[in-house]
C-alpha cells in the first residue's frame, strides 16, 4: 500500500464522517455534549485542505498520517482532537519514511495508535470509548495476519472487529469522558467515539482493498 | 429554534469581532481566537490564561483585564479550544514570571491544555496548570472523569488574578488558585435546555413541569429529573448537596449564577433563599455575586457556588478588578 492508498483512505474517511455527521452528533447528544460529528467534520475538512496544500510533503504513507494527526489536533478541540490526532501521529511515526506499507507494518501502526490513545486518555477496554473499537480491531487484524489470512480477509476481519466493538459499547456503563457523568444512565447508548473509529477504520479497509 | 446569528459556522468569530469592537481594553485575535489585554504582558507578573468552549459568556473573555486574566482562548461552542490557541495565549502573556493555566475539569480541556503546556515548556516558558473541579452533582470516583469545573472558575480567576497583580510568584498564585478550588463547591439546576447553534435543536428534552437537578454547563444531565417545586426547595436541594460535601459555617462567598436564560428577578429571589438557608446552617454570606457569569447559552436555570472565605481570600476578592464583566475598586 503506497501513499495513494493512504491519501484515498483519508479522503474516504472525511467523506464518511461528513455523511455520518448528524448521526454521530445525535449519539453524542444522548450521552455527551452533542458535538462529535460537528467537530470531526470540521477537523477532516481541514485535513483535506492541508493534504491539498502540502502535496509535496505527503509523499509517504507516514507523512500523510502525521499531517492528518497534526491537523486534527490543531482544528478539532474537545477530547477527540487530541485523541484522534495522537492516534494518527503515532501511526504515522510507526510507518516512518517507508514508501510502501505491508500488512505487518499497518498492524504495527494500529498498535502504536492504540497505545498513544490509551496513554493520553487512560481508557481501557470496557470503558465505553473509542478504545472499544480500536483495540479489538488492532488485535483481530494482528491475529489474522499471524494466522496467514489473505490480505482481503485480514482487512475484512479488521473492519468487522471494529464495528462489533462499537456495537458492544451499547450495554456498557461509561467510565471515561463526559458520558461517565451519567453513570448507569449511559447504558443503552452506542459510544460516538467508538462508532467514528469504526467508520474511519472502515474507510481504511475500503481504500486498502480498492488499492490492491 | 430562533437565534441571533448569521450562520452556525461563524457564531464564535462573529461574536469575537463584536467583543473586539465593544471593548477597547481587549486585544482580540479573531483568526486564532485569543483574547488578551491591550498593551501586552506585564513584565515580572505571572500571566493567567484560561479557556474553554464558547457559550459560557462572559466566561472567560469577559474576565480578561486588570486583576483577573491576562488571556482567554475561546473554543467552538461547548468544545475545548486547541493547543495552538493556548500556546499563542501563553506566549502573549508571558512576562517572564511564568504562566498559570486555569483549566476546567473536562477531558477535552485537560488534554488540550496538557499538550499546550508541553509546547510552551519547549519554548522555555514555565507553566503550572490548576484544574477546577467544584461541581458536587457528579461523583468524584474512579468510575467517572472526576468532578466538573463550573462556578468556582470565576472565583479562582478573580482571586488568583488579584494575587498575581500584587506581584506574587507562580507557585503562590497556583497555590491560592488551588485553595479557592478546594474551598468551593457548586450545584446547578436547569429549567430548560440549551440549543447548540450547530445542532439546531435542544440538547435535552425537559417537560413543562420538570427540572434537571445537577445540570452541567453544557446541558449534560445531572443527578436526576424532578418536578418543578418552589425555588426555596430547589435552593435547598442545591445547598443540601453542597453541605453534604463541605461545611457551610463561617464567612462565605456565594455566587448565584444565571445559566443564560434566567431573569435577574428570579436570580435575586434564589439568592435570598440561598442566604436564608446558609444562615440557618451557621453560614454568613460575607460576599456575594448575583448575575450571569458562567452561562450555558440560553438555558434557564441557576447554579450556586459557595466558597469558604479566609481573611486573605476576602482581601483578594475585594481587590480592584477592571474587566468587561467584573469591575470594582478602580
Amino acid at each position: 500500500m503506497d501513499a495513494e492508498v493512504f491519501r484515498a483512505w483519508i479522503v474516504s474517511a472525511a467523506g464518511v464522517i461528513e455523511a455520518n455527521r448528524d448521526h454521530l452528533t445525535q449519539l453524542d447528544a444522548a450521552i455527551g455534549d452533542a458535538d462529535h460529528g460537528i467537530n470531526l467534520s470540521r477537523g477532516f475538512t481541514a485535513v483535506l485542505g492541508a493534504l491539498d496544500a502540502a502535496e509535496a510533503k505527503t509523499a509517504t504513507p507516514g507523512a500523510i498520517l502525521t499531517l492528518t494527526g497534526n491537523t486534527l489536533i490543531s482544528k478539532v478541540g474537545g477530547a477527540s482532537g487530541p485523541l484522534y490526532g495522537t492516534a494518527f501521529r503515532r501511526a504515522g511515526k510507526a510507518l516512518g519514511g517507508a514508501a510502501d506499507v505491508d500488512l505487518a507494518a499497518l498492524s504495527a501502526a494500529l498498535d502504536a495508535a492504540l497505545a498513544g490513545v490509551q496513554q493520553l486518555g487512560a481508557a481501557r477496554e470496557g470503558d465505553k470509548t473509542m478504545v472499544d473499537a480500536l483495540a479489538p480491531a488492532a488485535r483481530a487484524f494482528s491475529k489474522a495476519i499471524a494466522a496467514g489470512a489473505s490480505p482481503d480477509d485480514a482487512l475484512s476481519v479488521l473492519v468487522e472487529a471494529a464495528t462489533a466493538g462499537a456495537a458492544a459499547t451499547v450495554p456498557m456503563q461509561a467510565l471515561k469522558g463526559r458520558a461517565s457523568y451519567l453513570g448507569p444512565r449511559s447504558v443503552g447508548h452506542e459510544d460516538p467515539g467508538a462508532v467514528s473509529t469504526a467508520l474511519i477504520l472502515g474507510a481504511l479497509v475500503g481504500a486498502a482493498q480498492a488499492g490492491r | 429554534m430562533k437565534k441571533l446569528i448569521n450562520s452556525p459556522e461563524t457564531v464564535v468569530t462573529d461574536a469575537l469581532e463584536g467583543v473586539a469592537a465593544a471593548h477597547p481594553s481587549l486585544s482580540v485575535d479573531v483568526e486564532n481566537k485569543v483574547i488578551t489585554r491591550v498593551g501586552g504582558p506585564t513584565p515580572g507578573k505571572v500571566g493567567l490564561v484560561s479557556g474553554g468552549g464558547s457559550g459560557h459568556e462572559p466566561l472567560h473573555g469577559g474576565f480578561v483585564g486588570y486583576g483577573m486574566l491576562d488571556a482567554a482562548c475561546p473554543g467552538e461552542v461547548f468544545t475545548s479550544p486547541v493547543p495552538d490557541q493556548m500556546l499563542l495565549a501563553t506566549q502573549a502573556v508571558n512576562g517572564g514570571a511564568g504562566v498559570l493555566h486555569i483549566v476546567k475539569n473536562y477531558t477535552g480541556d485537560v488534554l488540550n491544555f496538557q499538550m499546550a503546556a508541553e509546547m510552551a515548556e519547549d519554548d522555555g516558558i514555565e507553566v503550572v496548570p490548576v484544574v477546577i473541579n467544584d461541581d458536587v452533582a457528579v461523583q468524584d470516583s474512579l468510575y467517572t472523569a472526576g468532578r466538573r469545573g463550573t462556578g468556582a472558575t470565576v472565583l479562582v480567576e478573580k482571586i488568583a488574578g488579584a494575587l498575581a497583580e500584587e506581584g506574587a510568584d507562580l507557585a503562590a498564585v497556583a497555590a491560592v488558585a488551588r485553595e479557592v478550588n478546594e474551598r468551593s463547591r457548586s450545584f446547578g439546576v436547569a429549567l430548560s435546555s440549551c440549543v447548540v447553534p450547530a445542532a439546531g435543536k435542544p440538547t435535552f428534552e425537559l417537560g413543562e413541569a420538570e427540572v434537571e437537578l445537577g445540570i452541567g454547563i453544557h446541558g449534560e444531565p445531572g443527578r436526576t429529573r424532578a418536578a418543578l417545586t418552589p425555588s426555596r426547595e430547589l435552593a435547598a436541594v442545591a445547598l443540601d448537596a453542597i453541605r453534604a460535601d463541605m461545611p457551610v459555617g463561617g464567612d462565605l462567598l456565594v455566587m448565584v449564577n444565571g445559566m443564560g436564560g434566567t431573569p435577574l428577578i428570579e436570580l435575586y429571589l434564589v439568592f435570598n433563599e440561598v442566604r436564608k438557608y446558609l444562615e440557618a446552617h451557621g453560614g454568613n454570606v460575607a460576599r456575594n455575586l448575583v448575575g450571569n457569569y458562567i452561562t450555558s447559552l440560553e438555558m434557564q436555570g441557576f447554579s450556586v457556588t459557595v466558597c469558604q472565605l479566609t481573611d486573605t481570600l476576602t482581601r483578594l476578592w475585594d481587590a480592584p478588578v477592571d474587566t468587561p464583566a467584573l469591575r470594582w475598586g478602580r
